[in-house]
């Protein structure tokens, strides 16, 4: 069953940006033009981050991401490492364990050699890092002026963990919402190191595997664990939105839970954003039954990297199909999808 | 701007003090008359924004109203400027470049956005610098700087001019749409249709232009005038001293955000405003028509630099589509919610008027933080 409700028709007359920030536009791009044209009818599941399928008796993950970040390198990270990371996130999520992956690459004739050389040692060691294999790929050079000099594209599969039923179906309310870390990291690191903007900041991407986070919780609290997500583009108001619409109840978050460094809450200030909009390489938020929220909790601060780990709100009935956040002064307000891009504003 | 960002929140997060903000509301609780309804003009849109993002409302008994002001600079920005900015790109190919906050408003063939992604050659830039930088990397380009803001951005719009003057520059030049505030808040004061308590004065012009220009709305219109800083702290605060100067029969320009901003203004700033730019006779305001010595106009000693000098600009006037209520809502008569458009036609994805664009502006404001709330909220808080 496909989850779109209600169907939405794709009337816009050429493909904006917009359409591909992760926001309300590519939410529409997707169900309004892309899975009605190309998935079998009658053989689709919900929109997740991979798919699932059943290959004589054992139940694979598989997905697919393409990476187009300017510039290519950036503090904490490349598009190397991104690419890699994303699609073994995208499975790991989907409560699988990332077995192989294949990786297509676009290059831009001009390129310098050690340019794609230092991307292939990122990737090569990102994927050790993530304990997955590339057991192929594809390579494509395109001409000068074209492509921003390297697109990569990854496909994976993973190995589903059968103690893992996750699905928007299974979230109740009273569940609790929990996230690994400080979120925001990757996009404004990104925006800072483009160097349109004269503001300079401590901060390095979070791009990482979370799959040891993944599997601690699946070990953890197994059934208990509902949903989860890695919370990318559209940062991770868009993730809860998704969840809030998928499940038709409320999610409400504490504010001042949430935790984000000084950093970006500063550099969020100053140009207009919000935290909440801004990508993430290496969080995963997931939902988890209330009894078992503390005991998650615990685990994920127990896995390296996961000390910030923390709660951040729950699942509510009301009020339905949305995202609010509640401020330790009283205030209320709702946090919807990022629309379009996130523009910095004038003053 | 250049900035270092690790010590931005301290100054921040103090107004932010749940404590103090409770402290706040309790006192603006004390202090309303129940008796009363007072309506609170916030003229600046960022602190339209701040209010729906901190849902300051939430925190104000409910006799007590605030209306949203005119000081959003996009919003008030009539069509047929933007269709005139982008007129410069497709008839003198030219580089246009402005503010984020532009790249989504609505012209009548699409947004500045929606064609650079058919291939204008449309920038985002975050200082006017920016564009002059780019005109020099770029010396067989003509580059147009699109400039839109109060007394807020032009001060830096007009070092540009400066700048671009002393290098003699020739591929560079300012489409100006600058406009002054004060001129729109005794518009609003003459409207017939306009009954306000006191104003919540803007922060960030007045961090140029001080206190002084606001004498007139508490001497000739009796009106108090508190300007405020953005935090909720700050907000409550102004509320606080607008209603001890009600309950004392008071009206007075008093400073609330005078860590930043000094009762003189910035005198450097009015200075090289004074030397680039010159009132216009009149310029046209959405929503609130023609109003005389109200935007910013280039002096004839920079009209080398100055777009409308240079190109052949029609001055188209473009109205608003007939069903979208952007005017009322600007002059605070409706409510965003009550415009016939708000939230079915007309939406951040698929705005009809600037209003729903800007972060500012007070339907893409009420849209975000606030519509869909709905009743449920009740059962929650």
């Amino acid at each position: 069953m496909i989850t779109i409700n209600p169907p939405v028709a794709f009337k816009d007359v050429q493909i904006e940006m917009a359409h591909g920030a992760g926001g309300k536009a590519s939410r529409r791009l997707v169900e309004g033009l892309i899975v009605p044209n190309v998935f079998p009818p009658g053989a689709c599941e919900p929109l997740n981050d991979a798919a699932y399928l059943s290959v004589g008796g054992v139940r694979l993950a598989m997905t697919t991401d393409s990476f187009v970040v300017r510039p290519l390198r950036f503090p904490g990270g490349s598009i190397g490492e991104l690419a890699v990371n994303g699609t073994v996130n995208d499975l790991a999520v989907a409560g699988a364990t990332p077995l192989a992956l294949v990786c297509s690459l676009i290059v831009e004739a001009g390129t310098p050699t050690e340019v794609l050389h230092a991307e292939m040692q990122a990737i090569g060691g990102a994927a050790r890092r993530a304990g997955v294999i590339i057991v192929g790929g594809d390579t494509k050079v395109v001409e000068h002026g074209k492509a921003d000099g390297l697109y990569i594209t990854t496909t994976g599969i993973g190995h589903v963990d059968a103690r893992a039923s996750l699905s928007a179906a299974s979230v109740r309310p009273g569940d609790r919402i929990l996230v690994t870390g400080q979120i925001g990291d990757h996009g404004i690191t990104v925006l800072l190191a483009r160097g349109d903007i004269d503001l300079f900041a401590d901060l390095r991407s979070d791009t990482r595997s979370v799959q040891p986070f993944a599997a601690a919780l699946i070990d953890a609290v197994g059934g208990d664990l509902r949903w989860m997500r890695d919370p990318t583009r559209g940062g991770l108001a868009t993730s809860l939105n998704e969840l809030a619409r998928d499940t038709g109840l409320g999610i409400v978050m504490e504010e001042e839970a949430v935790p984000v460094r000084d950093e970006v809450r500063g550099a969020c200030e100053l140009l207009g954003l919000d935290p909440l909009h801004i990508a993430n390489e290496g969080q995963l938020v997931a939902v988890v039954a209330p009894d078992v929220a503390d005991l998650a909790l615990k685990t994920l601060r127990a896995v390296p990297g996961g000390e910030a780990a923390a709660i951040i709100g729950r699942v509510e009935v009301a009020p339905p199909r949305t995202v609010l956040s509640v401020a330790a002064y009283g205030g209320t307000r709702v946090v919807d999808m990022l629309v379009g891009d996130p523009l910095p504003r004038i003053c | 701007m250049v900035a270092i960002l690790v010590n931005v929140m301290k100054y921040v997060d103090e107004f932010r003090n749940p404590r103090l903000i409770r402290q706040a509301s309790d006192e603006i609780r004390r202090l309303a008359d129940p008796a009363r309804h007072y309506r609170i003009m916030e003229v600046c849109g960022g602190h339209t924004h701040a209010i729906y993002r901190f849902a300051l409302a939430d925190l104000l008994p409910q006799n007590i109203e605030l209306v949203h002001g005119p000081g959003c600079p996009v919003c008030v920005l009539p069509m047929g400027r933007i269709d005139e900015g982008l007129s410069l790109v497709e008839d003198h190919h030219a580089i246009l470049t402005t503010f984020g906050d532009v790249m989504r408003v609505p012209g009548r063939h699409g947004s500045p956005l929606e064609r650079k992604a058919r291939g204008a050659d449309i920038r985002m830039v975050y200082s006017p610098l920016d564009a002059l930088k780019l005109a020099r990397q770029e010396p067989d380009r003509h580059v147009v700087f699109f400039a839109i803001g109060f007394e807020t951005t032009a001060p830096s719009t007009a070092l540009t001019l400066r700048r671009a003057r002393e290098l003699d520059l020739t591929n560079f030049s300012v489409f100006s749409n600058h406009v002054t505030i004060v001129p729109a808040i005794r518009a609003i004061l003459d409207s017939p249709d306009m009954r306000l308590d006191a104003f919540i004065g803007p922060g960030h012009v007045s961090t140029v232009i001080g206190g002084r220009p606001y004498a007139f709305i508490a001497r000739d219109y009796r009106k108090p005038v508190v300007i405020s800083g953005f935090e909720p702290l700050d907000l409550l605060q102004s509320i606080v001293m607008i209603l001890r100067q009600l309950r004392d029969g008071r009206s007075e320009v008093e400073n609330q955000y005078n860590r930043v901003v000094p009762w003189e203004g910035n005198l450097p700033a009015l200075r090289v405003l004074a030397d680039v730019f010159e009132l216009r006779p009149y310029f046209e305001w959405r929503g609130l028509g023609f109003i005389s010595q109200s935007a910013l106009k280039l002096r004839g000693e920079y009209a080398r630099w100055d777009a409308e000098a240079r190109f052949a600009m029609p001055g188209v006037r473009v109205t608003d589509p007939k069903a979208a209520q952007c005017g009322e809502v600007l002059k605070g008569v409706l409510k965003p919610h009550e415009c016939k458009l708000f939230g079915t036609e007309c939406t951040p994805e698929r705005p009809v008027g600037a209003l729903m664009v800007s972060s500012e502006g007070a339907c893409a404001a009420y849209f975000s933080y606030v519509h869909r709330r709905g009743q449920s909220l009740a059962q929650l808080t």
